[in-house]
């Protein structure tokens, strides 16, 4: 099957600064990927080169099979892109904004769609109200809205809960799983790292124009398996016995390593042995976001799937 | 097609929403022109025997008209397009360059002959005008607003910021309409403005387009009509390459 992005030996350079150091990248269809890196990382470079919207220096990018540059016009029609900026024209009004929009991608009578965008991004009630008349959090879905009117199999969100109040981020997700469930392949980034986590089943990290890491979010938290025991003391101290795994996070709390869960127990058993008396207590798993400041900070094994 | 369509609309919708300021402004503005310099000249100069001074004006501020609001829609629209960020709307679409220069310049050219006409229209009441021969009128109006459109699509482009397209309109757009010979024949001249008056492109345009008035003309019709549609080549030549390479748009 044709992968939905494929980005090979994209390299661009921005005067001084090399924006992207040679990326390979593939992206599979019906996949939700995640695109995670610090600001400056490149990935709305990569991102603008898919779109069209920046020529890449070398390398070629393909949005399914079709080269962004040579085959444009199918590369934009199978491409949704949602940009970082809150951009909007202020002379239309939402409804106006979407018919253009439409038409811009050659589909005329498009209303039942955006009928169905409004509702499901919770805009039908500004539907014929002023783009400047939106709130920050409108705008970002009327941006979604268009991005989406031409009903593109690949759709690519560029931060777009930056700004947005967690009901309607919750909504927006809702509706992007809902897509992705209907076979949409869908790439987002941004920095909220527990959304990458709980949405995409893959994630791409990138540093200074490089990937540092490609993996399946499962395996990417696998790498990094490790468990903690994080104590509160409010008397005794740590026995001998645990010494050796403590990691003395600031005074009052002690975070103790552990291999499993099952060895929740017996550390409990020699704290209690020591006369320890736990204020609170609380087990840490990994999450993507300590993944990431590891793979950021270079500590990590750096690897590729 | 539906893409330049849709991209046509949108200039026009664009426009025509804040008509008070791009239509109704400009025919005010041609009217107090006529108004002073009628008030001041008629009686006063005689370019063409039998048609006086007012009747001499009317069509060189309705071509100046149609030339000025020509440039003003696409360069204004693409420059705020550019500075809101809402340009990316239409880049990430798939839209031909030629779809995108299509529609920016035929969107243009509605506006001048939009503004054009107005003036036309409000002067017709007092002004005994003729119409010689009406298809140059359309001819040259249509050429005209051509151009500026192309060009305002090429300083809309080239500018990153509003002076700096303030700065084209001041020091080359309204220098080079008024001294077309808007104002005056170019054969009240001296020597070397005349001749140099001859390397103005808008001086055929305005010529031309008064000739299908009064069927008399500082230059034939035909030639001025050759240098127009040359002038045009040349721009949409430039503003085709310009979008081709994505100058400026596509980094």
């Amino acid at each position: 099957m044709t992968a939905a992005i494929s980005v090979s030996g994209v390299t661009k350079r921005f005067g001084a600064v090399q924006a992207l150091a040679g990326v390979d990248l593939e992206v599979r269809q019906g996949e939700f990927f995640a695109l995670l890196g610090p600001n400056g990382a490149g990935k709305t470079t990569l991102i603008s080169i898919l779109a069209g919207l920046t020529r890449a220096d070398s390398g070629t990018a393909r949005v399914l099979g079709h080269d962004v540059v040579t085959g444009y016009r199918s590369a934009r029609r199978f491409l949704g892109v949602v940009p970082q900026e809150l951009v909007f024209d202020p002379f239309f009004s939402v409804r106006e904004t979407l018919a253009f929009q439409s038409g811009y991608f050659g589909i005329s009578g498009n209303d039942a769609w955006i009928d169905e965008l409004l509702t499901n991004l919770d805009l039908q009630a500004k539907a014929d109200a002023n783009m400047r008349s939106l709130s920050g959090g409108m705008k970002r879905r009327v941006l979604v809205a268009q991005a989406l009117v031409h009903r593109p199999p690949v759709i690519i969100l560029d931060e777009p809960t930056a700004g947005v109040d967690v009901e309607l981020r919750q909504g927006l997700w809702r509706f992007m799983r809902r897509l992705n469930a209907e076979g949409h392949t869908i790439v987002l980034t941004t920095h909220y790292l527990e959304e990458a986590e709980s949405l995409c089943s893959r994630v791409a990290m990138l540093k200074a124009g490089r990937i540092v890491a490609l993996d399946s979010t499962e395996r990417l938290l696998a790498r990094f398996n490790e468990l903690y025991l994080e104590v509160r003391l409010a008397g005794g101290a740590l026995p001998e016995t645990l010494a050796g795994r403590a990691l003395t996070d600031g005074a009052a709390i002690t975070r103790v390593r552990l291999s499993g869960h099952e060895e929740v127990e017996w550390i409990l058993a020699e704290l209690r042995r020591a006369g320890c008396r736990i204020e609170s207590m609380a087990l840490r798993e990994p999450d993507l976001e300590e993944v990431f400041v590891q793979i950021m900070s270079g500590a990590a094994p750096e690897g590729r799937a | 097609m539906t893409g330049f369509v849709a991209l046509f609309r949108k200039e026009l919708v664009r426009f025509w929403k804040v008509a008070f300021q791009t239509v109704l402004a400009p025919v005010v503005t041609a009217l107090l022109y006529l108004l002073v310099f009628s008030h001041v000249l008629e009686g006063n100069v005689r370019v063409y025997e039998g048609v006086g001074y007012t009747q001499f004006l009317v069509p060189g501020l309705v071509m100046m008209s149609v030339l000025q609001n020509a440039f003003a829609n696409s360069s204004s629209s693409l420059i705020q397009s550019k500075v809101t960020g809402n340009l990316v709307f239409v880049l990430l679409a798939p839209l031909s360059y030629l779809e995108f220069f299509g529609a920016y310049v035929a969107g243009a050219m509605v506006r001048g002959i939009v503004v054009g006409a107005g003036v036309l229209a409000v002067t017709l009441p007092f002004v005994g005008l003729q119409f010689a021969h009406p298809l140059w009128i359309l001819a040259f109006a249509l050429a005209g607003s051509a151009i500026l459109g192309a060009l305002g699509v090429v300083a809309g482009i080239w500018a990153d910021k509003f002076d700096q397209l303030a700065a084209f309109q001041n020091f080359v757009i309204v220098p080079l309409t008024f001294l077309s010979g808007v104002f005056y024949s170019i054969h009240s001249l001296p020597a070397f403005w005349q001749r140099a008056s001859h390397f103005n492109p808008f001086f055929y345009m305005i010529d031309g387009f008064r000739y299908g008035f009064y069927g008399r003309s500082d230059t034939d019709p035909v030639t001025s009509f050759g240098v127009v549609a040359l002038a045009f080549a040349v721009l949409a030549t430039l503003s085709l390459l310009l979008l081709r390479t994505g100058y400026k748009l596509r980094q």
